[in-house]
């Protein structure tokens, strides 16, 4: 082989890693935690209910069936951007959605349910946040699926689109009623 | 006049770094000793913020980080250990939350790959230098004329 073509075989190979760092950054997200708990049982927990707080609500009453736990806050822009697909959606994933609200004053919570609609079977108040620690929640919004035994089996992060919802939620929750007994 | 507005100016800038950035949004937690504070500075420190993840949770004013803070104080109250308490922050937030990332299956590739890359490139220069010397010599032994600088 020709040593002249050596440092033009150099530079394209570097060439490749830059053109392959910019694709894997424009095509994963740089700040996403992957999260370890995927696989795993999801935390025990027993939380007050929004529109009740004299009423708890945990993990025992959702046992045996699958559910969808969305993690939203009044305080949260993109949960606004997400709301109205839960609105249209939720009521007919053919799971019940909980609504997990995190770290939110609960008079703030339930004026903008009020104010954009309430796509929950219920919601569930963390304003502590220690629940939210547990599930390894980064912040709002975050979506768990939790299949017929605890076991959590997706998780994401940031608003759901009709893309992921089409494309990895309701498959999934397809896949979890086929397999439930 | 100058001197009193660089007085002044300079009282500012003082005022600023030591009010600023340093300790914006970090409650205070009741240590019990000096002890107790530096071994949970130094713990937080290795740890990191899950919101703003240039930031240390010894650093950031991000609520999650204050309970985390506040767990990890509690925990250490608790008589855990610092491997215990790293345990059970990965157990929910992964490798991520460690600015040292463990040594295993899926980062040996972050530990060893710059020792690699240095020894690729000095293999690279051993090889150039050896064949650049063997050149040298021929060129000397057979009195050609100076190399022209053309090659690279």
């Amino acid at each position: 082989m020709n040593a002249r073509l050596l440092p033009l075989l150099g530079f394209a190979a570097i060439l490749a890693l830059l053109g392959f760092g910019i694709w894997w950054n424009q095509h994963h997200d740089p700040r996403a935690v992957p999260s370890p708990l995927i696989g795993k049982p999801a935390p025990t927990f027993s939380l007050p209910v929004l529109s009740d707080p004299s009423r708890v609500f945990g993990s025992e009453d959702l046992a045996g069936k699958p559910y969808l736990l969305n993690v939203f806050a009044s305080w949260c822009f993109a949960c606004r951007d997400e709301h109205p697909l839960l609105m249209r959606e939720g009521k007919r994933l053919g799971v019940p959605l909980v609504g997990f609200n995190y770290k939110d004053e609960p008079g703030d919570a339930r004026e903008w349910l009020s104010r954009y609609g309430d796509p929950y079977h219920v919601v569930i108040a963390d304003f502590p946040g220690d629940v939210a620690i547990d599930f390894g929640v980064t912040g709002a919004p975050e979506t768990f699926l939790v299949d017929a035994k605890g076991v959590i089996r997706w998780k994401y992060i940031s608003p759901i689109t009709p893309e992921v919802l089409t494309g990895e939620l309701l498959p999934r929750i397809a896949a979890l009623q086929t397999e439930a007994p | 006049m100058k001197p009193l507005r660089s007085i002044a100016l300079i009282s500012i800038l003082l005022a600023a770094f030591a009010a600023g950035p340093a300790r914006a949004g970090v409650d205070p937690l009741p240590f019990a000793n000096r002890d107790e504070e530096v071994r949970f500075q130094n713990l937080t420190r290795q740890l990191r913020c899950l919101v703003c993840q240039n930031e240390s949770l010894n650093d950031s004013s991000a609520p999650l980080a204050a309970d985390l803070r506040r767990d990890v104080f509690e925990q250490m109250r608790d008589g855990r250990s610092d491997e215990e308490i790293k345990d059970w922050l990965t157990a929910r937030y992964g490798d991520f939350v460690l600015y040292d990332p463990p040594l295993r299956g899926g980062t040996w590739l972050l530990w060893f790959g710059p020792l690699a890359l240095l020894g690729i490139g000095a293999i690279a220069v051993a090889v150039t230098v050896r064949r650049r010397s063997r050149i040298a010599n021929a060129a000397s032994a057979t009195c050609a004329p100076p190399d022209s600088g053309d090659d690279w």
